[in-house]
């Protein structure tokens, strides 16, 4: 019995629970995607660094699950919270009837079951079928063969997606029984005869609370945005805070002044039907304050995220590109045995590593240059700006140019023979000239910022000229990212031998086709590895070394993105149909709310086109509204990213907003075109 | 020619096996500028009558013709727009917009005619004044007393100068004192105004201020009186005369 009203409630309700259910669906499909990869991939063919990398992330993601779980147990609480509110009639005939409270909270159970199994077994049939296209992106972006693939279905995923879910709904149970068994028979009967009061907020307050919030905003958006350098933890933190709070000001002002100003313009209030649809809207967005801002806040959210992750993505397989322009690279030096300063490694010769294995380096390669970099202890970064140094550390108080670290020197025929093997432009200098390159994030902006006042630099004792106002932006040592933070070159005869920091060795592989690099490549690697292993074990004392090969870097670099947009979009797909998913229910629940009034227009004569453009545009705001702050936050907040992200990101950003425009057009979007054929449907005229 | 003209209404419900007749070949012509007070108990079928000529239920045979048109024949936008610019509607629970002020409420039925704001404002407060709401026109439906109420859906109903006002049970919901203050509005809209006013009532009160009054039992018109040159009084004696003969059974009354 108690079963059959359940579901024939369900079924009553349908409407309301539509977008309800859907939504579960979606929760419960994506949660299972993302959990499933781990078993999706496993019959992939990869290496072992893209093994390594598939392993950090499904670690992530399954970090990652729990924030996305109390996401999700929010909203269903929230939207469950919601639909019983709409009961409260049903919930008092019920007791009138007599029914105990028990009863109607084991009625709302049964429900809560129905729905919770209904929408996990949908939601992780699609999840089973959506996790097929997993493994074929993934396949795709570790360029793994998808030969082996055969349908899988990840039990783990499944009994995890059904744990975390049975949880969340089993809170939602304990909540409603617990408000059913506080609840009193009059309240319940008196909370449908709500008084409609129209509380019009004092347009100078709203004007002046508006002004403030605005002005609170700015400064929050100067601080983060424009003036990022001298951004302290602290007041990040109250930026942050500050534009929360301003947030919510500005929705709170901009509902009781969004009437007032249209009203102002009666040419345009009194035009059809829009008089009408500007007191709904504000008496939405009136009583949704709180929500909109929560909503505004995590599309803020969203977008950051998604456009990061993309930048990252896209950087990551720029930034090979152009910063790993040969096939292998090491780097040695044997420590320093300085007592003093036990961080530092001189000298040390990588021919004589191999030559303990009677190996050599130089077979695999068909070009390679061998050089080593220089270091002289009286030639620091602070000694080459001199008496600039206190000027320049009061306006710059990142950490990394607080450090005075001995500056990199290279010979000048070793720079431009590793020039010709990068294909990069070569430099001429003069007996007393020297030159700084640098690439990574700030450094090429501030040592050219000291050399345009042409500074001498005194290198092992003689005085040097800078050859050029600007620093050369160019890597010299291969990696991942930009992570050249200044080189000196200087001529080869200024350099003391005494001075041999890195022995370093850059090479490309003696083959032209995919397979003879591979073949290549192993024995490379195999070499090095054994030599290295020979000589780290013996007892020599500390030595210190960098191998890495182009083909390492690209895996470690597609992993990366991937991992970055794997999280970005899991995140962003949740919030995004979260936030969509509360629009939505509240909007439908207006509007069939005010199916009297739609009654009303209809028997007053208004054309149902004209209705229709009034829920569409009454819908359009409201879903707008938070969108257009949230673009405006996550604008500034990429400003601030970009500042932030210079040491790993290059590249453009618009690829990468473009995506994440495309992504938010989709769900949220999406949830907005389901409301407004939703409301249109619950506020025609049932016959 | 007549303003409203029906001919042979009739108004099914239900199917086949249970047919109830709400409305029994009923015919009948509304001069331009006439008061016509619909009576009957509930039931009677008054309600779904006037429900028909305002288009909001679909007759099952017959013909209504305001003046050339025969509105039984429009569909779609043309009900519409026949609805919002030759009728105006009062109802007996006034129907206002919770969400409008008494100002825009009246304001909505131009505007939805899409008329410049100018002329909305100068026709609103004319209107009002006319129907002395003038001083609660930027109050909230929920503010104002049930008369003021009423009101505000009359000015709603008559500001689009409409060919024909249609009220269903005005006073209704009204005290004495409300009604009779709602009912002399009408009265000065339907002389002052030349307002055609065509009001379903079960009271006899209210009948009693129109200046024709159409009785109608089990769907079908039972009898029909008109004020003449008499005093209100006087017809409202008349009126309480045919009610009782309608009220009791016809052979009681004989």
């Amino acid at each position: 019995m108690l079963f059959k009203i359940s579901l024939s409630n369900i079924r009553k309700s349908l409407k309301d629970y539509a977008i309800y259910f859907f939504t579960l669906v979606l929760g419960v499909a994506v949660f299972y995607v993302f959990n499933a990869i781990e078993t999706q991939t496993s019959f992939l063919k990869v290496n072992e660094d893209q093994r390594e990398m598939i392993k950090v992330l499904t670690t992530s993601i399954s970090a990652v699950s729990v924030f996305i779980a109390v996401v999700l147990g929010l909203l269903i609480v929230y939207a469950s919270r919601f639909l019983m509110k709409r009961r409260n009639k049903e919930f008092a005939l019920y007791m009138m009837l007599g029914m105990s409270k028990w009863r109607i909270s084991a009625l709302l159970l049964c429900e809560t079951v129905i729905i919770g199994i209904g929408s996990l077994f949908v939601g992780l049939l699609i999840g089973v079928g959506l996790s097929q296209v997993m493994s074929a992106v993934v396949a795709n972006l570790f360029e793994a063969d998808m030969n082996a693939y055969k349908f899988t279905v990840s039990g783990s995923a499944i009994t995890k997606t059904i744990i975390y879910f049975g949880i969340m709904y089993a809170v939602v149970m304990l909540r409603s029984g617990f408000v059913i068994s506080k609840c009193r028979l009059i309240t319940l009967m008196n909370s449908g005869r709500r008084s409609e009061k129209i509380t019009m907020k004092n347009l100078w307050v709203c004007v002046i609370v508006f002004l403030i919030s605005a002005a609170a905003l700015g400064w929050a958006y100067y601080s983060v945005g424009w003036n990022a350098e001298h951004l302290s933890l602290r007041k990040f933190g109250l930026a942050i805070i500050v534009g929360c709070v301003a947030t919510f000001f500005i929705f709170w002002s901009v509902a009781g002044m969004l009437l007032r100003v249209m009203m102002s313009a009666k040419g345009i209030y009194h035009h059809g039907l829009n008089s009408f649809t500007f007191r709904q809207l504000s008496s939405k967005v009136n009583t949704t304050v709180a929500s909109m801002t929560v909503i505004c806040l995590m599309l803020f959210v969203t977008i950051c995220t998604l456009s990061t992750a993309f930048t990252i993505r896209n950087s990551m397989n720029q930034g090979v590109e152009e910063n790993y322009p040969v096939d292998f690279y090491v780097q040695f030096a044997e420590s320093a045995d300085d007592p003093e300063k036990p961080w530092l490694y001189k000298g040390g010769n990588i021919d004589d590593v191999y030559a303990q294995q009677n190996e050599s380096i130089y077979d695999e390669f068909s070009e390679y240059l061998h050089f080593h970099d220089y270091i002289d202890d009286d030639f620091t970064f602070y000694d080459f700006m001199g008496d600039k140094r206190d000027e320049f550390l009061e306006n710059n108080n990142e950490i990394y140019s607080r450090f005075n670290f001995t500056e990199t020197i290279i010979k000048l025929s070793d720079y431009n023979a590793l020039m010709k093997l990068y294909g990069r432009e070569q430099i001429e200098l003069a007996d007393d000239e020297y030159a700084v390159c640098a690439n990574a994030l700030g450094f090429t902006d501030i040592y050219t910022g000291f050399l345009k006042d042409k500074p001498e630099a005194v290198i092992y004792g003689k005085s040097l000229k800078p050859k050029f106002t600007k620093c050369i932006e160019t890597s010299i040592y291969p990696g991942m990212q930009a992570n050249n933070a200044g080189v000196f070159i200087v001529p080869d005869n200024a350099v003391s031998e005494n001075g041999q920091c890195f022995d370093n060795f850059v090479g490309n592989y003696n083959a032209t086709d995919k397979k003879g690099v591979e073949e290549a490549e192993k024995t490379a690697r195999a070499k090095w590895e054994n030599a290295a292993h020979w000589y780290t074990s013996d007892a020599k004392g500390g030595t210190n070394y960098i191998m890495s090969t182009r083909i390492e870097t690209v895996n470690s670099a597609i992993g990366i993105g991937a991992i970055v947009t794997f999280l970005g979009l899991y995140i962003g797909f949740i919030f995004l149909v979260s936030c969509g998913a509360i629009l939505a229910l509240k909007e439908l629940s207006e509007s069939a709310d005010s199916l009297p009034r739609y009654t009303m227009l209809r028997k007053l004569g208004v054309d149902e086109k004209d209705i229709s453009k009034s829920i569409f545009s009454q819908s359009g705001i409201f879903f707008l509204l938070p969108l257009l702050l949230a673009c405006l936050h996550a604008y500034v907040g990429m400003r601030f990213g970009k500042f932030g992200l210079e040491l790993l990101v290059v590249g453009d950003y618009i690829k990468p907003v473009l995506f994440t425009a495309a992504i938010v057009v989709l769900i949220y979007g999406g949830y907005f075109l389901l409301t407004f054929l939703g409301s249109k449907a619950v506020t025609r005229e049932q016959k | 020619m007549s303003l409203l003209r029906l001919q042979n209404v009739e108004k099914y419900y239900g199917s086949r096996s249970s047919l109830t007749k709400a409305v029994d070949d009923i015919s009948f012509d509304v001069e331009k500028g006439e008061f016509t007070a619909i009576m009957g108990a509930s039931g009677s079928g008054k309600t779904t009558l006037l429900n028909c000529i305002s288009t909001i239920d679909r007759v099952t045979a017959g013909h209504i013709m305001l003046e050339d048109t025969d509105i039984t024949k429009l569909k779609g936008k043309e009900l519409n727009k026949f609805r919002r610019d030759k009728l105006g509607f009062i109802f007996q629970d006034f129907n206002l917009m919770d969400t409008l002020t008494a100002y825009e409420n009246i304001a909505l039925a131009l505007s939805i005619q899409k008329r410049p704001a100018k002329e909305i404002d100068k026709a609103v407060k004319t209107v009002a004044e006319q129907l002395g709401i003038t001083e609660v026109l930027n109050k909230y439906p929920y503010e104002m007393s049930g008369g003021q109420k009423q009101r505000v859906a009359s000015a709603r109903a008559i500001v689009t100068s409409p060919k024909l006002v249609l009220a269903d049970e005005p006073t209704g919901a009204l005290d004495s004192k409300s009604s009779k203050m709602l009912l002399e509005r009408f009265n000065y809209l339907n002389h002052e105004c030349g307002a055609t006013i065509i009001m379903v009532t079960h009271d006899s009160f209210t009948a009693s201020y129109a200046s024709r009054v159409l009785f109608i039992k089990d769907g079908k018109v039972f009898n029909e009186i008109n004020r003449g040159g008499g005093s209100r009084k006087q017809f409202f004696d008349k009126i309480i005369n045919v009610v009782t003969l309608l009220g009791g059974d016809v052979s009681d009354a004989l």
